[in-house]
Protein backbone atom coordinates (compact mmCIF):
# COMPACT_ATOMS: atom_id res chain seq x y z
CA UNK A 1 0.00 0.00 0.00
CA UNK A 2 1.23 3.41 -0.83
CA UNK A 3 0.13 6.51 0.97
CA UNK A 4 0.30 10.07 -0.26
CA UNK A 5 1.46 12.50 2.38
CA UNK A 6 1.43 16.27 2.19
CA UNK A 7 4.87 17.74 2.61
CA UNK A 8 4.74 21.32 1.28
CA UNK A 9 8.34 22.35 1.64
CA UNK A 10 10.18 24.91 -0.42
CA UNK A 11 12.67 23.08 -2.59
CA UNK A 12 15.55 25.28 -1.48
CA UNK A 13 14.51 25.12 2.14
CA UNK A 14 17.85 23.91 3.48
CA UNK A 15 19.77 26.59 1.56
CA UNK A 16 17.40 29.23 2.96
CA UNK A 17 18.07 28.02 6.51
CA UNK A 18 21.82 28.19 6.03
CA UNK A 19 21.39 31.66 4.53
CA UNK A 20 19.55 32.78 7.66
CA UNK A 21 22.50 31.48 9.68
CA UNK A 22 24.93 33.51 7.59
CA UNK A 23 22.88 36.64 8.16
CA UNK A 24 22.71 36.08 11.92
CA UNK A 25 26.48 35.71 11.97
CA UNK A 26 26.99 38.96 10.04
CA UNK A 27 24.48 40.75 12.28
CA UNK A 28 26.34 39.58 15.39
CA UNK A 29 29.45 41.26 14.02
CA UNK A 30 27.59 44.40 12.87
CA UNK A 31 28.67 43.75 9.31
CA UNK A 32 26.50 44.93 6.41
CA UNK A 33 26.66 42.72 3.32
CA UNK A 34 25.86 42.84 -0.38
CA UNK A 35 25.18 40.07 -2.87
CA UNK A 36 26.38 41.58 -6.12
CA UNK A 37 24.87 39.89 -9.16
CA UNK A 38 25.13 40.60 -12.89
CA UNK A 39 25.75 39.03 -16.25
CA UNK A 40 29.42 38.54 -17.14
CA UNK A 41 31.05 41.83 -18.06
CA UNK A 42 28.42 44.16 -16.59
CA UNK A 43 30.93 45.66 -14.17
CA UNK A 44 30.66 43.88 -10.84
CA UNK A 45 34.38 44.00 -10.17
CA UNK A 46 34.59 47.59 -11.45
CA UNK A 47 31.82 48.62 -9.05
CA UNK A 48 33.67 46.93 -6.18
CA UNK A 49 36.88 48.75 -7.09
CA UNK A 50 35.05 52.10 -7.29
CA UNK A 51 33.36 51.38 -3.98
CA UNK A 52 36.66 50.54 -2.29
CA UNK A 53 38.28 53.74 -3.51
CA UNK A 54 35.34 55.99 -2.53
CA UNK A 55 34.50 54.67 0.93
CA UNK A 56 36.26 56.46 3.78
CA UNK A 57 39.23 54.53 5.18
CA UNK A 58 37.52 53.84 8.51
CA UNK A 59 35.01 51.59 6.74
CA UNK A 60 36.71 48.24 6.39
CA UNK A 61 35.55 46.07 3.52
CA UNK A 62 36.02 42.36 2.86
CA UNK A 63 35.23 40.77 -0.48
CA UNK A 64 34.13 37.25 -1.39
CA UNK A 65 34.79 36.51 -5.05
CA UNK A 66 32.69 33.78 -6.61
CA UNK A 67 34.16 32.33 -9.75
CA UNK A 68 33.41 29.21 -11.72
CA UNK A 69 37.08 28.53 -12.38
CA UNK A 70 40.24 28.99 -10.31
CA UNK A 71 41.11 32.22 -12.11
CA UNK A 72 42.15 34.97 -9.69
CA UNK A 73 41.95 37.97 -12.07
CA UNK A 74 39.16 39.65 -10.10
CA UNK A 75 40.52 38.73 -6.67
CA UNK A 76 43.96 40.06 -7.60
CA UNK A 77 42.55 43.47 -8.61
CA UNK A 78 40.77 43.76 -5.27
CA UNK A 79 43.74 42.58 -3.23
CA UNK A 80 45.79 45.32 -4.91
CA UNK A 81 43.50 47.84 -3.20
CA UNK A 82 44.34 46.29 0.15
CA UNK A 83 40.98 44.72 0.96
CA UNK A 84 40.89 41.21 2.39
CA UNK A 85 39.55 39.02 -0.40
CA UNK A 86 38.55 35.38 -0.49
CA UNK A 87 38.18 33.53 -3.74
CA UNK A 88 35.46 30.88 -3.81
CA UNK A 89 35.73 28.55 -6.74
CA UNK A 90 32.32 27.00 -7.45
CA UNK A 91 33.84 24.20 -9.53
CA UNK A 92 31.75 25.07 -12.56
CA UNK A 93 28.54 25.63 -10.63
CA UNK A 94 26.68 28.64 -12.02
CA UNK A 95 25.94 30.41 -8.72
CA UNK A 96 27.05 30.83 -5.14
CA UNK A 97 24.88 29.30 -2.44
CA UNK A 98 24.66 29.70 1.30
CA UNK A 99 27.15 26.88 1.98
CA UNK A 100 29.79 28.45 -0.23
CA UNK A 101 29.28 31.85 1.37
CA UNK A 102 29.67 30.29 4.81
CA UNK A 103 33.03 28.90 3.69
CA UNK A 104 33.98 32.33 2.40
CA UNK A 105 32.98 34.10 5.61
CA UNK A 106 35.10 31.63 7.58
CA UNK A 107 38.15 33.05 5.86
CA UNK A 108 37.40 36.73 6.46
CA UNK A 109 38.29 38.71 9.62
CA UNK A 110 34.63 39.63 10.26
CA UNK A 111 35.40 41.17 13.64
CA UNK A 112 37.43 43.87 11.86
CA UNK A 113 35.02 44.51 8.99
CA UNK A 114 32.08 46.86 8.43
CA UNK A 115 31.02 45.63 5.01
CA UNK A 116 31.25 42.36 3.09
CA UNK A 117 30.70 42.46 -0.65
CA UNK A 118 29.99 39.11 -2.28
CA UNK A 119 30.61 39.02 -6.00
CA UNK A 120 28.35 36.29 -7.31
CA UNK A 121 29.01 34.29 -10.48
CA UNK A 122 28.20 36.24 -13.64
CA UNK A 123 24.77 34.91 -14.55
CA UNK A 124 21.23 36.34 -14.58
CA UNK A 125 19.35 33.12 -13.90
CA UNK A 126 20.77 30.89 -11.20
CA UNK A 127 21.93 33.37 -8.54
CA UNK A 128 18.35 34.67 -8.31
CA UNK A 129 17.16 31.42 -6.75
CA UNK A 130 19.82 30.92 -4.08
CA UNK A 131 19.71 33.14 -1.05
CA UNK A 132 23.09 33.76 0.54
CA UNK A 133 22.04 35.51 3.71
CA UNK A 134 23.41 38.89 2.65
CA UNK A 135 21.47 42.02 3.61
CA UNK A 136 20.91 43.45 0.16
CA UNK A 137 20.65 41.90 -3.28
CA UNK A 138 22.23 44.24 -5.79
CA UNK A 139 22.13 43.78 -9.55
CA UNK A 140 24.57 45.54 -11.85
CA UNK A 141 22.89 45.96 -15.24
CA UNK A 142 24.87 47.62 -18.01
CA UNK A 143 23.81 49.63 -21.03
CA UNK A 144 25.46 47.38 -23.69
CA UNK A 145 23.45 44.37 -22.47
CA UNK A 146 20.32 45.95 -23.90
CA UNK A 147 17.11 47.39 -22.48
CA UNK A 148 15.12 44.15 -22.63
CA UNK A 149 16.78 42.34 -19.74
CA UNK A 150 14.02 42.87 -17.12
CA UNK A 151 11.59 41.34 -19.61
CA UNK A 152 13.82 38.36 -20.34
CA UNK A 153 15.06 37.68 -16.80
CA UNK A 154 12.17 38.71 -14.57
CA UNK A 155 13.13 36.44 -11.70
CA UNK A 156 16.38 38.19 -10.84
CA UNK A 157 14.69 41.63 -10.86
CA UNK A 158 12.01 40.39 -8.46
CA UNK A 159 14.39 39.76 -5.58
CA UNK A 160 16.44 42.96 -5.78
CA UNK A 161 16.94 45.64 -3.17
CA UNK A 162 19.10 47.86 -5.36
CA UNK A 163 19.72 48.16 -9.10
CA UNK A 164 22.90 49.78 -10.35
CA UNK A 165 22.78 50.69 -14.04
CA UNK A 166 26.39 50.84 -15.17
CA UNK A 167 28.16 52.21 -18.26
CA UNK A 168 25.79 55.16 -18.68
CA UNK A 169 28.65 56.93 -20.46
CA UNK A 170 27.80 54.66 -23.42
CA UNK A 171 24.18 55.83 -23.71
CA UNK A 172 24.90 58.24 -26.60
CA UNK A 173 26.34 55.42 -28.68
CA UNK A 174 23.76 52.67 -28.14
CA UNK A 175 20.02 52.22 -28.72
CA UNK A 176 19.14 51.72 -25.09
CA UNK A 177 15.63 52.94 -24.22
CA UNK A 178 15.94 53.87 -20.55
CA UNK A 179 12.16 54.40 -20.22
CA UNK A 180 11.39 50.94 -21.55
CA UNK A 181 14.04 49.37 -19.32
CA UNK A 182 12.81 51.16 -16.19
CA UNK A 183 9.17 50.37 -17.00
CA UNK A 184 10.04 46.65 -16.95
CA UNK A 185 11.86 47.08 -13.65
CA UNK A 186 8.93 49.00 -12.12
CA UNK A 187 6.42 46.31 -13.15
CA UNK A 188 8.51 43.61 -11.46
CA UNK A 189 9.82 45.47 -8.45
CA UNK A 190 7.88 48.67 -7.71
CA UNK A 191 9.85 51.51 -6.20
CA UNK A 192 13.20 49.72 -6.53
CA UNK A 193 16.19 51.88 -5.54
CA UNK A 194 18.12 52.61 -8.74
CA UNK A 195 21.53 54.22 -9.25
CA UNK A 196 22.78 55.21 -12.69
CA UNK A 197 26.55 55.14 -12.77
CA UNK A 198 29.63 54.88 -14.91
CA UNK A 199 32.41 52.95 -13.22
CA UNK A 200 34.67 54.27 -16.00
CA UNK A 201 34.09 58.00 -15.44
CA UNK A 202 32.93 57.83 -11.82
CA UNK A 203 29.63 59.53 -12.65
CA UNK A 204 26.87 58.62 -10.20
CA UNK A 205 29.18 56.76 -7.83
CA UNK A 206 28.81 59.28 -4.95
CA UNK A 207 25.05 58.62 -4.68
CA UNK A 208 25.71 54.87 -4.48
CA UNK A 209 28.36 55.44 -1.82
CA UNK A 210 25.96 57.61 0.21
CA UNK A 211 23.32 54.87 0.12
CA UNK A 212 25.91 52.31 1.20
CA UNK A 213 27.24 54.44 4.06
CA UNK A 214 23.71 54.97 5.33
CA UNK A 215 23.27 51.20 5.60
CA UNK A 216 26.54 50.29 7.29
CA UNK A 217 25.94 50.05 11.02
CA UNK A 218 28.35 51.54 13.49
CA UNK A 219 30.67 48.85 14.77
CA UNK A 220 29.54 48.16 18.31
CA UNK A 221 32.30 47.77 20.83
CA UNK A 222 30.61 44.68 22.15
CA UNK A 223 31.18 42.86 18.88
CA UNK A 224 34.88 43.60 18.99
CA UNK A 225 35.43 42.42 22.52
CA UNK B 1 21.65 25.52 -15.21
CA UNK B 2 21.12 24.97 -11.52
CA UNK B 3 18.95 21.91 -11.95
CA UNK B 4 21.50 19.62 -10.29
CA UNK B 5 21.42 21.62 -7.05
CA UNK B 6 17.64 21.76 -7.23
CA UNK B 7 17.37 18.01 -7.83
CA UNK B 8 19.65 17.31 -4.89
CA UNK B 9 17.38 19.40 -2.68
CA UNK B 10 14.29 17.51 -3.89
CA UNK B 11 16.02 14.22 -3.07
CA UNK B 12 16.99 15.48 0.38
CA UNK B 13 13.42 16.54 1.17
CA UNK B 14 11.92 13.28 -0.14
CA UNK B 15 14.30 11.02 1.76
CA UNK B 16 14.04 13.05 4.98
CA UNK B 17 10.25 13.02 4.92
CA UNK B 18 10.14 9.30 4.08
CA UNK B 19 12.60 8.41 6.83
CA UNK B 20 10.63 10.47 9.35
CA UNK B 21 7.64 8.28 8.56
CA UNK B 22 9.67 5.03 8.57
CA UNK B 23 8.72 4.42 4.94
CA UNK B 24 10.59 1.79 2.98
CA UNK B 25 10.29 3.52 -0.36
CA UNK B 26 9.21 6.73 -2.06
CA UNK B 27 7.19 5.95 -5.18
CA UNK B 28 6.05 9.41 -6.31
CA UNK B 29 7.00 13.03 -5.74
CA UNK B 30 4.67 15.93 -6.53
CA UNK B 31 6.26 19.26 -7.32
CA UNK B 32 4.84 22.72 -7.99
CA UNK B 33 6.98 24.88 -10.22
CA UNK B 34 5.99 28.42 -11.01
CA UNK B 35 6.73 29.77 -14.46
CA UNK B 36 9.15 32.28 -12.96
CA UNK B 37 11.29 29.60 -11.31
CA UNK B 38 13.26 28.90 -14.53
CA UNK B 39 13.50 25.14 -14.13
CA UNK B 40 13.53 22.61 -16.97
CA UNK B 41 11.68 19.36 -16.18
CA UNK B 42 13.79 17.23 -18.47
CA UNK B 43 16.99 18.29 -16.72
CA UNK B 44 15.58 17.59 -13.28
CA UNK B 45 14.40 14.16 -14.49
CA UNK B 46 17.81 13.45 -16.01
CA UNK B 47 19.67 14.26 -12.79
CA UNK B 48 17.02 12.47 -10.75
CA UNK B 49 17.59 9.17 -12.51
CA UNK B 50 21.29 9.42 -11.64
CA UNK B 51 21.33 10.79 -8.10
CA UNK B 52 18.35 8.89 -6.67
CA UNK B 53 20.07 5.54 -7.24
CA UNK B 54 20.64 3.63 -4.03
CA UNK B 55 18.32 5.87 -2.00
CA UNK B 56 14.82 5.37 -0.60
CA UNK B 57 13.56 7.40 -3.51
CA UNK B 58 15.28 5.47 -6.29
CA UNK B 59 13.07 5.31 -9.36
CA UNK B 60 10.33 7.48 -7.86
CA UNK B 61 8.07 9.11 -10.42
CA UNK B 62 8.36 12.90 -10.52
CA UNK B 63 5.11 14.77 -11.18
CA UNK B 64 5.51 18.38 -12.25
CA UNK B 65 2.68 20.86 -11.87
CA UNK B 66 3.43 24.03 -13.77
CA UNK B 67 1.87 27.20 -12.52
CA UNK B 68 1.61 30.07 -14.98
CA UNK B 69 2.73 33.51 -13.89
CA UNK B 70 -0.27 35.72 -13.17
CA UNK B 71 -0.37 39.45 -12.50
CA UNK B 72 -2.92 41.78 -10.99
CA UNK B 73 -3.21 45.45 -11.82
CA UNK B 74 -3.13 47.51 -8.64
CA UNK B 75 -5.08 50.32 -10.31
CA UNK B 76 -8.04 48.55 -11.95
CA UNK B 77 -7.81 45.02 -10.52
CA UNK B 78 -7.56 43.25 -13.88
CA UNK B 79 -5.77 39.90 -13.64
CA UNK B 80 -3.81 38.54 -16.56
CA UNK B 81 -1.36 35.74 -17.32
CA UNK B 82 2.21 36.43 -18.34
CA UNK B 83 2.29 34.63 -21.65
CA UNK B 84 5.00 36.29 -23.67
CA UNK B 85 6.67 39.59 -22.86
CA UNK B 86 5.79 41.37 -19.64
CA UNK B 87 3.37 44.18 -20.56
CA UNK B 88 1.47 46.91 -18.73
CA UNK B 89 -2.12 46.16 -17.70
CA UNK B 90 -4.11 45.21 -20.84
CA UNK B 91 -7.17 47.13 -19.55
CA UNK B 92 -5.78 50.42 -18.28
CA UNK B 93 -2.07 50.37 -19.29
CA UNK B 94 -0.95 50.85 -15.69
CA UNK B 95 2.49 49.57 -14.76
CA UNK B 96 1.53 49.22 -11.08
CA UNK B 97 1.35 45.44 -11.07
CA UNK B 98 1.79 42.68 -8.58
CA UNK B 99 2.74 39.10 -9.29
CA UNK B 100 0.15 36.93 -7.60
CA UNK B 101 1.20 33.53 -8.90
CA UNK B 102 4.07 31.85 -10.68
CA UNK B 103 6.89 31.95 -8.14
CA UNK B 104 6.04 28.61 -6.51
CA UNK B 105 8.95 26.28 -6.05
CA UNK B 106 8.05 23.49 -3.71
CA UNK B 107 7.57 19.81 -2.97
CA UNK B 108 3.83 19.43 -2.34
CA UNK B 109 3.57 15.75 -1.44
CA UNK B 110 5.28 12.39 -1.62
CA UNK B 111 3.80 8.95 -2.00
CA UNK B 112 5.43 6.35 0.24
CA UNK B 113 5.27 2.61 0.84
CA UNK B 114 4.84 0.87 4.21
CA UNK B 115 4.00 3.82 6.36
CA UNK B 116 4.17 2.75 9.96
CA UNK B 117 1.38 4.34 11.95
CA UNK B 118 2.30 5.03 15.59
CA UNK B 119 1.28 1.77 17.18
CA UNK B 120 1.48 1.62 20.98
CA UNK B 121 2.06 -2.18 20.78
CA UNK B 122 5.25 -1.86 18.76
Amino acid sequence: MTQKVEVVRKILDSNDRLAAGNQARLDDMNVFSLNLMASPGAGKTSLILQTLSHLPPEIKVGVVEGDTAPVTIDADKIAEQGAPVVQINTGGQCHLDAVLLELGLNQLPLEDLNLVIVENVGNLICPASFKLGTHANVLVASIPEGDDKPYKYPNIYRGLDVLVINKIDLLPYLDFRMDYFKQGVEMLNPGLQIFEVSCKTGEGIPAWIDWLKAHIPAKAQAAKE
Amino acid sequence: MHELAVTESILEIATQEAAARAASKVTDIYLSLGQLSSIVDESVQFYWDVISQGTLAEGAQLHFTHIPARLRCKDCGTEFDLTEELTPCPSCQSIALEIIQGEEFQVDAIEILDEVINDPKS
